[in-house]
């Protein structure tokens, strides 16, 4: 049951990737990294449980806060430069 | 008992995941990709967590804070994506749904 989730999530991650690496403008890429960011805390989550692991909760919350500063500096980055 | 309830929520949300990750490809322009790429992982990441809170309760306060740090944060750095890009002078894909400029 985890592996299939496991799989589903990571096959998210790839469908993601895809528009990250195509994606025509910056703002088409600064979402599809804070989507990548969020996936991959439910993917730590699920790991987290798969893995018997408390300390991947953690690693959860840092990768949610830094997608959430990188989201918001790019979004900055966008409307005023540096 | 338990455990069926959170599995059952745990796929509820990669199922939302997986409809974020394929509308972001398919969807037309930015906004609507916006949409489609906060909103259902907003959803998805609560019910993922919530269904994880189901399965080990006794993680439940760092599952809970992270719930609430997702519910506070994402929304929040979707809200700034838009502005910017709105003010980067992105526009709509349909014409008939321009904005009152």
């Amino acid at each position: 049951m985890f592996e299939v989730i496991i799989s589903i999530l990571f096959f998210s991650i790839f469908l993601v990737l895809y528009r990250f690496l195509k994606g025509p403008t910056l703002s088409d890429r600064i979402i599809a990294f804070d989507v990548a960011s969020i996936v991959s805390v439910s993917l730590l989550v699920v790991l987290a449980l798969y893995f018997k692991q408390a300390l991947y909760l953690d690693i959860a919350l840092v990768i949610g806060l830094i997608g959430f500063l990188g989201a918001t500096l790019f979004g900055r980055y966008i409307e005023k430069g540096i | 008992m338990f455990e069926i309830v959170g599995f059952l929520l745990i796929f509820l949300g990669v199922m939302a995941f997986l409809v974020s990750a394929i509308g972001l490809i398919r969807m037309p322009d930015i906004y609507t990709r916006m949409h489609v790429g906060t909103k259902s992982t907003t959803v998805g990441t609560m019910l993922v967590l919530i269904g994880a809170c189901f399965i080990e309760p006794t993680w439940s306060f760092k599952l809970i804070l992270l719930v609430i740090f997702i519910f506070l944060t994402n929304p929040l750095s979707s809200s700034v994506i838009a502005r910017a890009s709105h003010r980067d002078g992105h526009t709509l894909d349909r014409d008939d749904m321009k904005d009152a400029e």
